[in-house]
């Protein structure tokens, strides 16, 4: 943990979904709400066109922070041989994990039927407490040139203590 | 009809335990774009399917005085106790825990408590809905 900074960007990552990625989310989670798969019901209620679920960017952008805390939650396991996550790593409940995420929906993201839609995410280091072993992640979620995820906030606990 | 400021304070009866398979954790896993789906440990943002469900009671409810396609989602986070893994079976209670009017207009915050078989406390969901009255 005394490796890190804040400010340290930790990950970063550019998705790009398509229509078939909503239906993918919609099937996933049960949301099926029309708005994010026909043109004609988006913009019945005012939408420019089809918008990807919040909820969908809200899953994706964490998933960076997601596989940083894997990383570390295998660095934790020895000998090296048995890095995988079903031999040696820390249980569920223990050791590097992800205890609080949460966001604002600040802007749809509309996802073009031909050209589908980027997200960019960067997470950086917002916070770190030694002595409590958490580390607070912020994401910067972007399409285009606007933010779509307004504090968005990971809250990773767990971490090596330091010594204090 | 404006929102019931009754609401508040109001808790709905649990969900119907939601069964956590490693299927569809994989399932979900993918759709977020994970990059090992076959991770035992559910995506942070799994929680919203137990949610969801508990939220369905808000939305039938009659006597809320919104419709649900005068719902706009604002804000959402997710306070976990332990992550979600295969083999959990999740209820959900929810309860509306702070409505501010805004002329017909309202800010609704609903938390579901997500506890597991033995009823303990798994994760807490809570979230920010904007909602329209009709006018």
């Amino acid at each position: 943990m005394s490796a890190l900074a804040v400010g340290d960007v930790i990950a970063q990552r550019d998705v790009h979904l398509t229509r078939a990625s909503l239906l993918a989310y919609a099937d996933a989670s049960g949301d099926q709400n029309p708005i994010h798969q026909d043109d004609e019901v988006a913009v019945a209620v005012g939408l420019p066109g089809v918008i990807a679920h919040g909820m969908l960017t809200m899953g994706l952008a964490v998933q960076p922070v997601v596989d940083w805390v894997a990383s570390l939650r295998l660095e934790q396991t020895r000998p090296l041989s048995e890095r995988s996550e079903s031999k040696g790593a820390p249980p569920p409940e223990s050791g590097p994990r992800i205890t609080d995420y949460g966001v604002r929906f600040t802007r749809m993201v509309v996802v073009d039927a031909d050209a589908g839609a980027d997200v960019r995410i960067v997470a950086k280091v917002g916070a770190l407490d030694g002595a409590a072993g958490t580390a607070r992640i912020d994401l910067a979620v972007t399409s285009g040139d606007e933010t779509v995820l307004g504090k968005a906030q990971v809250v990773v606990s767990g971490l090596d203590a330091e010594a204090e | 009809m404006p929102v019931n400021p009754d609401l508040q304070g109001r808790t709905y009866p649990p969900t119907v335990p939601v069964r956590v398979t490693a299927e569809r954790i994989a399932e979900f896993a993918a759709a977020v774009g994970a990059s090992d789906p076959s991770a035992r440990i559910a995506p942070p943002t799994f929680a919203i399917v137990v949610q969801q469900a508990a939220l369905d009671a808000l939305l039938e409810d009659p006597t809320t005085g919104f419709e649900i396609r005068n719902v706009v989602h604002g804000e959402q986070r997710f306070a976990h106790t332990r992550p979600i893994v295969a083999g959990d079976e999740l209820t959900g209670t929810m309860t509306v825990t702070s409505i501010r009017t805004l002329g017909a207009n309202a800010m609704l915050t609903a938390e579901t408590v997500i506890a597991d078989s033995a009823g303990a406390t798994v994760a807490t969901a809570t979230s920010m809905l904007l909602v329209g009255g009709e006018s």
